[in-house]
């Protein structure tokens, strides 16, 4: 009997890693815009992370992949989240103020 | 160039009430920034309506939008702290030279005009970054007037850094 209960757990386990594909350890992570400014690059960004981009400024701004892979437009205040589909180095704009650039590098998942 | 030093010279002129020996007061302080908003926003909206180019045309859209969010702020501002904007000499000179400015650039068209409009934000933007950061920041004494006018410091200078690219881009 004390057998049988302490292996549900481990069948339930095994049964999520079999649903989920997605690591379990893919991050959110947030860069807020402030003062006509990206904050700054997260460090170990992998595929699977997601991003929540903040436009803490009174100016309207975008948060765009160069190559297209994602572009939020933020209005003051505003946030949108985005999620890294595959690893490389992005280059990210802000389509108003093309002297805003921030650089991402991101890894293969786990 | 000699605009530009013209136009800096207008500005910090020592025959103008505010220069030099008069410190301006955050009412005037809130004037000058208020009309060098007001003043770029005029320039971008002719050239809204005069140019043909696309970068032109979304960078004098980038101008009308952020200068106009911060001088919402800025109204906001002195309404909050029960301060009237007064108009001085350097709010007058930057507009009188603004004028002068918008009246010839109407006469110019196409590549030319674009040009023109380029790059006198580029003299613009810088000679209001000197002023921001040279007099008005450092005499400006309610903290949350200084803030603000930091605030439109970086925004001047992402601007002229904008302008700079631009009029780069239209010169070849």
């Amino acid at each position: 009997m004390s057998y049988r209960v302490s292996a549900w757990p481990l069948l339930g386990a095994l049964f999520l890693a079999w649903a989920n594909p997605l690591p379990a350890e893919a991050a959110r992570q947030v860069i807020e815009i402030r003062d006509m400014a990206f904050g700054k690059a997260p460090a170990g960004l992998k595929a699977g992370d997601t991003i929540l981009w903040k436009n803490m400024d009174m100016f309207r701004h975008t948060a765009t992949d160069r190559k297209g892979s994602f572009d939020l437009d933020l209005a003051p205040g505003a946030q949108g989240e985005i999620t890294l589909r595959d690893p490389g180095v992005l280059e990210v704009i802000c389509r108003y103020h093309p002297n805003m650039v921030l650089r991402l590098t991101i890894r293969k998942a786990d | 160039m000699l605009k530009r030093l013209i136009f800096a010279a207008l500005l910090l002129s020592p025959s103008m009430a505010l220069a030099q020996s008069q410190k301006p007061n955050d009412a005037q302080i809130a004037h000058i920034a208020y009309t060098a908003g007001v003043l770029d926003i005029s320039a971008a909206k002719q050239a809204l309506a005069k140019s043909s180019s696309a970068e032109v045309k979304a960078f004098a859209g980038e101008m009308v939008r952020d200068h106009q969010a911060v001088n919402d702020k800025a109204l906001a501002l002195v309404k909050k702290l029960n301060v009237t904007p007064e108009d001085n000499a350097t709010s007058q000179a930057l507009s009188k030279a603004a004028a002068t400015k918008l009246a010839e650039l109407g006469k110019l068209s196409g590549a030319a005009y674009d040009r023109a409009y380029v790059e006198n934000e580029v003299a613009y933007h810088k000679t209001v970054n000197g002023a921001l950061k040279d007099t008005l920041i450092p005499d400006s004494q309610n903290a949350e007037l200084k803030s603000l006018l930091q605030t439109g410091l970086s925004l001047f200078t992402a601007h002229q850094q904008h302008a700079e690219h631009l009029a780069m881009s239209l010169a070849k």
